[in-house]
């Protein structure tokens, strides 16, 4: 049983000290700057993000205008927060998006320094804020099968191996948060595009327009001026879903089957 | 106050099985082509509501306006269901059929959804699993090839499909490559960052919205044919909830005060299984899916004193009280019971180790029986996401879970065609009460949000469309300008309070009140203390919010606060419709309405109808008009599980 909990049936953890380091930049600068915060009586159970609320509830309340930063669900599945944690996409815990991160893994008087993703294509928007929809334009590209709503067959008339079934669910996990291109030192999107070929590769379903997606979406994230793969692993690494890289060499090996059939 | 109006759903003549085919032959349509390019459709939301109505909208040929505050569709709150999607799809062969899908909705939502309504959910419901496995959605397989299912509380057949834990993950991700599909086609054109402020109504049919795109803060106007509002669940109202920080009533909220019609506010599933609460400086509550009811037994010390820790404590010593109660269902009682049932325990002193609040759900027979690696492989992401959070390892440690705020089952009212009272106004997914009465069952919010998104919407907007000569309006009618001003100068009148207490701090005590108050159980004096403590809490509000940043820029904190003053208008007219309803039903437990076995207590002849509150004025008491129930095929019968 973990300290942590134990704690809570004798008495509460005694707040931390946090030193934090954080990324400011004003909507429309071309620049922005660290800027030095403490934040005091923090309980090893909360989350990193619970922390910047607190951080930015105090700055309210002296008249300073909040921190900007992106979350939804807070747990892990929406893809919506992404922090560079003391210059690791997601902080240094492998497998947990920065919402995930609880306050457990930090000692009193840390010092941790916040910055937004960063790579050519996500723009700062503001302070902690990037502009991440590079994505979502290259999956218009192809990311889909071409199925109007009413033309479906029987859900078990194309049986899929259980193997085909959970290697495409693998792929599907992606939640799309862009810390792979963050912690890229080309600011590849090879993982993120990787795995969402991947997904409909293994499926039947996926299979007819194949070669089209491939090409399609690969070229389209070369457009978005995404940097090419040269397996540093950095992606894998940060991936708070653990996508696989593997998925990057299936997706050379679909380009190139496409390529071949024109 | 109890206003005269009697809403007629405009259920469709013939019998149930019936209805809905006999209604679209009846329905005019659009001819495919030019006729269909020249109508606009607003449709806010690209959860499986929306993003489904969106997409297919767009396939049919519509020229479709999207709306969503993340900053792409694919991360609309459906991402977060975790356990799966029920389908009458028989493929187990025990007994499932449509008429049991309905039976088993009608019987879990307590009697107080609409026949015709439900029949066509479970209708529907099998084709949305054929339409997601052809776009590709990864669903659980049998090593034959053949799709998975699972069990989920409250029916006795197998019908719910999944996707490991992600389930609404995939089927969103399903979703939205359709939704990308009509983007890159030019149908649909997407407006991520982009929130909904208002509805404008022109002649009495809705015309448009008034959006902030949120980067900017630019107030922008958009006009439309007819306007879909798929904006979700409002649970955040009780602050700490399982829904995503960013959800809100703030779009049906505006309608409402535009003239739609509130049902049954005091409907709210508090789901039985989620992380128990830590501390106060808590954002949200993180749910353990209902799934995990499959296989852990829920159980409390049998003597209140007991502090033990779970593995010094002998089985002997364990009340595993579901078991107890409900033998026929066990652990797998619907959420209101398996949610109050905790409650009880815990009300007694029976707790978990961890709080007063928690009691135990033990895997360990579950491992014993299946082996440690089927357990993971079927709950691992949800075990290693407990872990993180509570520190425990639920292999080793039974977990701790208690119930938290989960969904809203209250909404704007809508006919059958999911028309609001507005005409031109439709309202899809968990933002309209139509499909679940009283009480939801798990795996069926999924199915009710594409339901409406790929079958329902598309074809009554058409029918609406093709039939309601609609005239030309355009964005720059007075009607717009002046609701644009309107929702300008109520930000410009947030920012200049400059008070001292933060968005949370209001947010957080309207949460303690609504949760103590109007909570898992309600009583005459809670309710009325409750609703005159969300009056004071408006008024600081008014007078002590603190804000910084502008209006032209982006600020959350000013996002926050605008969707706080609807959630403190919402959680009065909530506390209201439980003071209303004298009975117990579903997840409306009032305390002087039981059975001696502290079972929920129905009260048929008196109040079987849908209650639709009409806006009156700011600090106006509501009015109150009704829809009757009218069961024509089923009898109505006390809930039991037992
Ligand atoms: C943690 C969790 C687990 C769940 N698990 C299950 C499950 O296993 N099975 C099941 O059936 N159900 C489950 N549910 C319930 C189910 O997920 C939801 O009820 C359902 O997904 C709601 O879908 P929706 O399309 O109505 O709304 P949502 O998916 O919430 O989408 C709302 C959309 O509206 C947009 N929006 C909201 N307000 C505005 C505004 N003012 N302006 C512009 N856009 C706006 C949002 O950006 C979003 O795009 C779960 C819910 C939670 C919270
Ligand atoms: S906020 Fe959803 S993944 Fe972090």
């Amino acid at each position: 049983m973990s300290d942590s909990s134990a704690n809570k049936n004798n008495s509460p953890s005694k707040g931390m000290t946090i030193h934090l380091k954080i990324w400011r930049q004003a909507r429309g600068a071309a620049q922005g700057k660290f800027v030095d915060y403490t934040v005091k009586d923090i309980q090893k159970e909360m989350s990193f993000l619970e922390m910047l609320d607190i951080l930015n509830e105090d700055l309210v309340r002296k008249g300073e205008e909040a921190i900007e930063f992106d979350s939804d669900c807070r747990e892990g599945i929406c893809g919506t927060c992404g922090l560079v944690v003391s210059g690791v996409a997601h902080g240094r815990h492998a497998g947990t998006t920065t919402c995930e991160i609880r306050m457990r893994h930090y000692e009193d008087g840390d010092t941790i320094t916040v910055e937004p993703f960063r790579a050519g294509p996500f723009p700062i928007i503001k302070d902690l804020v990037v502009d991440r929809e590079a994505f979502d334009r290259i999956q218009r590209k192809g990311g889909f099968v071409s199925t109007n709503v009413g033309s479906a067959p029987d859900g078990n008339a194309i049986l899929v191996p259980k193997e085909a079934a959970d290697n495409a669910m693998d792929a599907a996990t992606c939640i799309g948060c862009g810390a792979c291109v963050a912690a890229c030192p080309n600011a590849s999107a090879s993982l993120f595009v990787s795995a969402k070929i991947s997904q409909f590769a293994w499926l039947p379903q996926g299979d007819p327009e194949r070669s089209r997606r491939a090409l399609a979406m690969i070229g389209q994230m070369d457009e978005e001026g995404f940097g090419d793969c040269s397996n540093h692993g950095e992606c894998e690494a940060v991936c708070p879903k653990q996508i696989s890289i593997q998925n990057i060499a299936k997706m050379r090996r679909e380009f190139i089957r496409a390529a071949l059939r024109g | 106050m109890t206003g005269n109006r009697v809403l007629d759903a405009r259920i469709p003549a013939g019998p149930l099985a019936d209805k809905w085919d006999r209604h679209e032959m009846d329905n005019p349509l659009v001819a495919p082509g030019g006729n269909r390019r020249k109508f606009t459709v607003i449709v806010v939301g690209t959860g499986l509501a929306g993003g489904g109505a969106a997409a297919t909208l767009g396939e049919l040929g519509y020229n479709v306006l999207n709306f969503c505050i993340q900053d792409t569709p694919r991360r609309a709150h459906s991402v977060a269901a975790q356990g799966g999607i029920n389908a009458a799809k028989n493929y187990q062969n025990d007994g499932d059929s449509v008429q049991r899908l309905f039976y088993d909705t009608i019987k879990g939502g307590d009697y107080r959804s609409r026949e015709a309504n439900v029949y066509r959910l479970a209708q529907l419901s099998t084709g949305i699993i054929d339409q997601s496995v052809a776009m590709g959605v990864p669903f659980a397989r049998e090593y034959g090839g053949a799709l998975s299912n699972r069990t989920f509380g409250g029916v006795q057949v197998s019908r719910t499909f999944y996707a490991r834990g992600q389930t609404g993950q995939q089927l969103l991700l399903g979703v939205y490559s359709a939704l990308v599909r009509q983007i890159d086609a030019g149908t649909v054109k997407m407006f991520p960052r982009h929130e909904m402020l208002d509805l404008v109504v022109v002649d009495g049919r809705a015309r448009g919205i008034i959006a902030r795109e949120l980067i900017t803060g630019e107030i922008k106007r958009f006009a439309a044919d007819a306007v879909v509002l798929a904006t979700g669940g409002y649970s955040p109202v009780f602050y700490l909830s399982t829904n995503a920080v960013n959800c809100n009533a703030t779009a049906i909220w505006r309608a409402h005060r535009r003239g739609a019609l509130f049902s049954n506010p005091c409907y709210t599933q508090i789901h039985p299984t989620a992380v128990p609460q830590m501390g106060d400086y808590q954002s949200k509550l993180t749910l353990m899916s209902e799934s995990l009811r499959n296989d852990g037994r829920v159980w409390v010390p049998m003597n209140p004193a007991d502090k033990r820790r779970p593995d010094q404590i002998p089985e002997a010593e364990r009340d595993y009280y579901l078991e107890r109660r409900y033998p026929a269902f066990g652990n797998l009682v619907p959420r209101d019971i398996a949610a109050r049932a905790a409650k009880v325990e815990c009300d007694k002193g029976k707790s978990a180790y961890y709080s007063p609040q928690s009691v135990y759900l033990d895997f360990a027979d579950a491992i014993k029986r299946l082996g440690r690696n089927v357990v993971a492989d079927r709950y691992g992401n949800l075990f290693d996401m407990y872990k993180e959070i509570i520190g425990d390892n639920p292999y080793e440690v039974p977990m701790m879970i208690y119930p938290a705020p989960h969904y809203t089952m209250g909404g704007l009212w809508v006919d059958y065609n999911l028309q609001g009272t507005i005409d031109g106004l439709f309202v899809a997914g968990e933002a309209n009460f139509s499909d679940h009465g009283a009480n939801r069952l798990g795996a069926s919010a999924l199915m009710q949000g594409l339901a409406d998104g790929y079958f329902v919407v598309p074809r009554v907007v058409a029918s609406y469309l093709a039939g309601a000569k609609v005239s030309t309006v355009k964005a720059d009618h007075d009607a717009f300008k002046s609701v644009e001003n309107e929702s300008r100068q109520h930000l410009q009148k947030l920012l200049a309070i400059k008070g001292k207490r933060t968005v949370r701090d209001i947010h957080w005590d309207l949460g303690r009140t609504m949760w103590d108050k109007v909570g898992m159980s309600r009583n005459r004096d809670g309710l009325l203390e409750a609703i005159s403590t969300i009056g004071k809490l408006r008024e600081s509000f008014w007078h002590d919010l603190a804000l910084t940043g502008t209006d032209t820029d982006l600020n959350k904190q000013l996002e926050q606060a605008n969707r706080l003053c609807d959630y403190l208008e919402l959680g009065e007219l909530m506390a209201r419709d439980s003071l209303m309803r004298e009975e117990s039903c579903g997840g409306h437990f009032r305390d002087e309405h039981q059975t001696p076995e502290g079972e929920a207590k129905r009260d048929d002849a008196n109040f079987a109808f849908v209650s639709a509150w009409e806006y009156t004025g700011p600090g106006k008491e509501p009015v109150m008009h009704k829809e009757p129930l009218v069961f024509e095929n089923v009898e109505l019968k006390t809930r039991s599980y037992k």
